[in-house]
C-alpha cells in the first residue's frame, strides 16, 4: 500500500528514490506528457464556459486522479516510491529542507531565474524544459519573491471551516471550502503557493517544476481532512449542472472515474499523518 | 511604470519586428479598461521594451474567455477574464491583475526578456 509521507520527514533513501523516479520519466518523455495534458485543462477552463481542472468543483478530484497517474507512473520506474507532500504551513521558508541540492534544489538565481543547484538545476543536463511558454529551457524559481509569504496553519484552518464544499456559480466566484481553498477568493492557499514558488510554478505550465506534485499532494491531504471535519457535507453538484462535473459524471481526460469515485483516497494510499 | 507617447511607440514597433498579423488594425493608444465587464479596449504600448498590444476579436466567442487577444512583440499571449473582471495570463496564471494590459505587464516582469512562444510550444 502507497503511504505518502511530509517530504521533511523522508530518510536520505526516499528522496534519492524518489528524484530517480522523476529524472527517469523525464528521460523517457512520459513526464512532460503529464505537463502538456495539465496545461491543456489550464488553458480551456473557463469560468463561463465548460471547466473540469480548474476554477470548478472537480478542482479536488481532478488533481487527485491526476496525481494518482503520476504516482502509478513514478511506481511503474521504483515500486518503492510514493508522491511525497509539502506541507507549506511549517515548511515555508527557502532555506527549508525541501529546497536542498540533495531534493527540489534551490531558487532561482535574480538575473533570469535559473535554478542553479540540485537534480533539476540546466547545468544537471537532466531537466530541460520542453512544454513552455517561453524561449528558456531551464527550470525558474523565486522563491519568496514580491513579498509573498506562504498561507499560515491558521488560515488553513479558516478555509477547513468552511462546511459547505461548493456553490453556484461553481467557478472562480464562488463561495466554499473548494474556492477558498483553490485561492481565487478569500485568503487563498493554493494559488498562493504557486505565485511563492514562482518561475515556473506561477505560469500555466506549473508541473514542470516537481515540486508541483508535493503542494498537490498536500492540497489533496487538506481535501481528505475537511471531509473528516464535515462528513455531513458531500461533494457539489450533484446533478443536472451546466459546464461542470457533477458527482456521477466522468472526468475528462481519463473518462474512467467520477468524483463519486475518488471521494475516498484509502483503496489507493494513505498518508503518514 | 514606465508608459511613453503614442508616437514613441510607433516609432518603437517600426523598429521591432512585428510578426504577421500584429501590425494591423493598431488602434489608438490604451483607454481604461475592465470595469463592469464591458470589454476593455484596445491598447498598443511598449513596455520594458516590448511592444504591447490587446484588442477585442472581431470574430469568436464571447462567453468562454476568447473575445480578447494580447500580443507581446507580435505573439499572442494566452490570457483568460476571472468571472469577477480581472485577468490572468498564461505566463502569470495564478496572479490576477484587473486589466489585460495589466496581464501583459506582468508577463513581461516574468519573461525578463525571454521570447515568448506560441502556447503550447513542445521541442
Amino acid at each position: 500500500m502507497t503511504v505518502r509521507k511530509n517530504q521533511a520527514l523522508l530518510t536520505a533513501e526516499e528522496k534519492r528514490r524518489f528524484v530517480a523516479a522523476l529524472l527517469e520519466l523525464k528521460r523517457s518523455g512520459r513526464y512532460d506528457s503529464f505537463v502538456s495534458l495539465h496545461n491543456d485543462f489550464i488553458m480551456s477552463d473557463t469560468d463561463h464556459g465548460e471547466r473540469t481542472g480548474h476554477r470548478s468543483p472537480s478542482f479536488l478530484p481532478w488533481h487527485r486522479r491526476l496525481l494518482l497517474e503520476f504516482e502509478r507512473a513514478l511506481q511503474s520506474v521504483d515500486p518503492s516510491v510514493a508522491l511525497p507532500y509539502w506541507d507549506w504551513t511549517a515548511d515555508n521558508s527557502p532555506r527549508s529542507s525541501l529546497w536542498a541540492p540533495d531534493f527540489m534544489g534551490g531558487t532561482g538565481r535574480s538575473r533570469d531565474g535559473q535554478v542553479m543547484d540540485g537534480p533539476f538545476a540546466a547545468s544537471s543536463g537532466n531537466w530541460p524544459i520542453n512544454v513552455r511558454v517561453d524561449g528558456r529551457s531551464f527550470l525558474r524559481r523565486s522563491l519568496g519573491s514580491g513579498g509573498w509569504q506562504l498561507p499560515t496553519r491558521a488560515e488553513v484552518e479558516s478555509v477547513l471551516s468552511i462546511a459547505t464544499y461548493d456553490m453556484p456559480p461553481w467557478n472562480s466566484a464562488s463561495d466554499g471550502f473548494r474556492n477558498h481553498l483553490e485561492g481565487w477568493r478569500g485568503v487563498n492557499l493554493h494559488n498562493r503557493v504557486h505565485v511563492w514558488v514562482g518561475g515556473h510554478m506561477a505560469t500555466g505550465a506549473s508541473p514542470n517544476d516537481p515540486v508541483f506534485w508535493l503542494h498537490h499532494a498536500y492540497i489533496d491531504k487538506l481535501w481528505a481532512e475537511w471531509q473528516r471535519r464535515h462528513p455531513r457535507s458531500g461533494y457539489l453538484p450533484t446533478g443536472g449542472t451546466p459546464d461542470v462535473v457533477d458527482l456521477d459524471e466522468t472526468l475528462r481526460p481519463w473518462h474512467d472515474m467520477t468524483p463519486a469515485d475518488l471521494l475516498d483516497h484509502t483503496p489507493h494510499y494513505t498518508y503518514d499523518a | 511604470m514606465p508608459e511613453i507617447s503614442r508616437r514613441g511607440a510607433l516609432t518603437a514597433a517600426a523598429v521591432l519586428t512585428a510578426a504577421a498579423g500584429a501590425s494591423a488594425a493598431l488602434a489608438p493608444a490604451a483607454r481604461a479598461a475592465g470595469h463592469h465587464h464591458e470589454a476593455p479596449g484596445a491598447f498598443d504600448e511598449v513596455y520594458k521594451g516590448r511592444r504591447l498590444q490587446g484588442r477585442p476579436r472581431t470574430s469568436g466567442g464571447h462567453h468562454h474567455g476568447d473575445d480578447y487577444a494580447v500580443f507581446i512583440d507580435g505573439v499572442e499571449l494566452h490570457v483568460m477574464r476571472n468571472a469577477d473582471g480581472t485577468w490572468i495570463s498564461v505566463v502569470s496564471h495564478y496572479q490576477p491583475v484587473p486589466t489585460p494590459r495589466a496581464a501583459a505587464r506582468a508577463a513581461v516582469d516574468e519573461l525578463q526578456g525571454a521570447a515568448l512562444l506560441p502556447f503550447p510550444a513542445a521541442v
